[in-house]
């Protein structure tokens, strides 16, 4: 048992109970906080596999962005959810049945499972262990990929228009300011100059 | 070095529990996402545990790829969510059927 067993058991292990309880947990807030663990251990885990800037990425866009995007959303609905909650016993031997088939599925497949021989000849980038993993990635990323790079910002773009037109609202009874009535708005007709008298007044 | 059937057996357990969540909250939209979350996750395990066995970098582009993917649908996802229950006041999707499909 090397210290990188221990790491690789540490991290699998809270990954899986993290993932486990973000599903059985009766709270969404406790649910967020354990997937943020599963998160977290599966970031330890590329950092086992070499795959540092995966991992940092990991925690910065779905600790940092979405999780937290999570529990926003959660603690900003005034959901009641232990109504939700109390039907949940209902569906868990179905939801058990199909968990169980998956694993033996898996299990089987997994059972006779080998590379292929081929796998190594189709290889597509052959990683170069001269580079740190950050730069190999960059290095392949904007020449190789570079359409797919692009693409996924159009995809970001497209969600973050598409989020902000699905929660815009405009209230009815808030004043807010129209640019197009002042511009046109005639000079003449709103300001108007009266000759005071001294000690009169209007 | 750690065996990669390590890590595909933990990206497979992630991705039952993630199935596993689908079916049982059944009720409770947000933690439908999460769930999706978990799965893709376990995807991306998969995905860096044969780039990195293998030795092939394509598999953690395609992970980045992933990763962008499953952020937009989760702020996507979430903004449906907030609409949905200006609408409706409740975040169970059983009943969903204002369209009539």
């Amino acid at each position: 048992m090397s210290i990188l067993f221990i790491t690789f058991y540490l991290f699998s292990i809270s990954a899986i109970a993290g993932g486990l309880m973000t599903v059985i947990s009766r709270n969404p807030v406790h649910s967020v906080l354990w997937l943020i663990l599963a998160f977290l251990s599966s970031a330890g885990l590329f950092v086992l596999l070499g795959a540092e800037f995966l991992a940092m990425l990991l925690i910065i866009v779905y600790v940092g962005a979405v999780a937290v995007l999570f529990l926003f959303v959660v603690m900003m609905l005034d959901v009641d959810f232990s109504t939700l909650k109390a039907e949940m016993a209902g569906y868990l031997p179905i939801a058990l049945l199909i968990g169980v088939v998956l694993v033996m599925q898996l299990g089987m497949a997994f059972g006779v499972w080998s590379f292929a021989e081929t796998a190594l000849g189709a290889r597509e980038v052959l990683a170069d262990s001269e580079h740190h993993n950050t730069k190999e990635l960059g290095l392949i990323l904007y020449d190789r990929y570079f359409v797919l790079f692009q693409l996924s910002g159009l995809i970001l773009l497209v969600a973050m228009i598409g989020a902000i037109v699905l929660t815009l609202r405009h209230r009815k009874n808030v004043k807010r300011q129209n640019i197009l009535s002042q511009i046109y708005r005639d000079p003449e007709k709103s300001v108007e100059i009266r000759d005071v008298k001294p000690g009169q007044g209007l | 070095m750690i065996g990669i059937e390590h890590y595909l057996t933990t990206a497979s357990i992630l991705f039952v529990i993630g199935i596993f969540g689908l079916f049982l909250n059944r009720k409770n939209v947000i933690i439908l996402l999460m769930s999706i979350e978990l799965m893709l996750l376990a995807v991306n395990i998969n995905l860096v545990a044969f780039s990195s066995f293998l030795g092939d970098l394509a598999g953690q582009v395609f992970t980045l790829f992933i990763l962008t993917v499953a952020a937009a649908e989760a702020a996507i996802g979430l903004a449906i969510i907030v609409s949905f229950f200006r609408n409706r006041g409740t975040i169970a999707v059983e009943d969903v059927n204002m369209m009539k499909g």
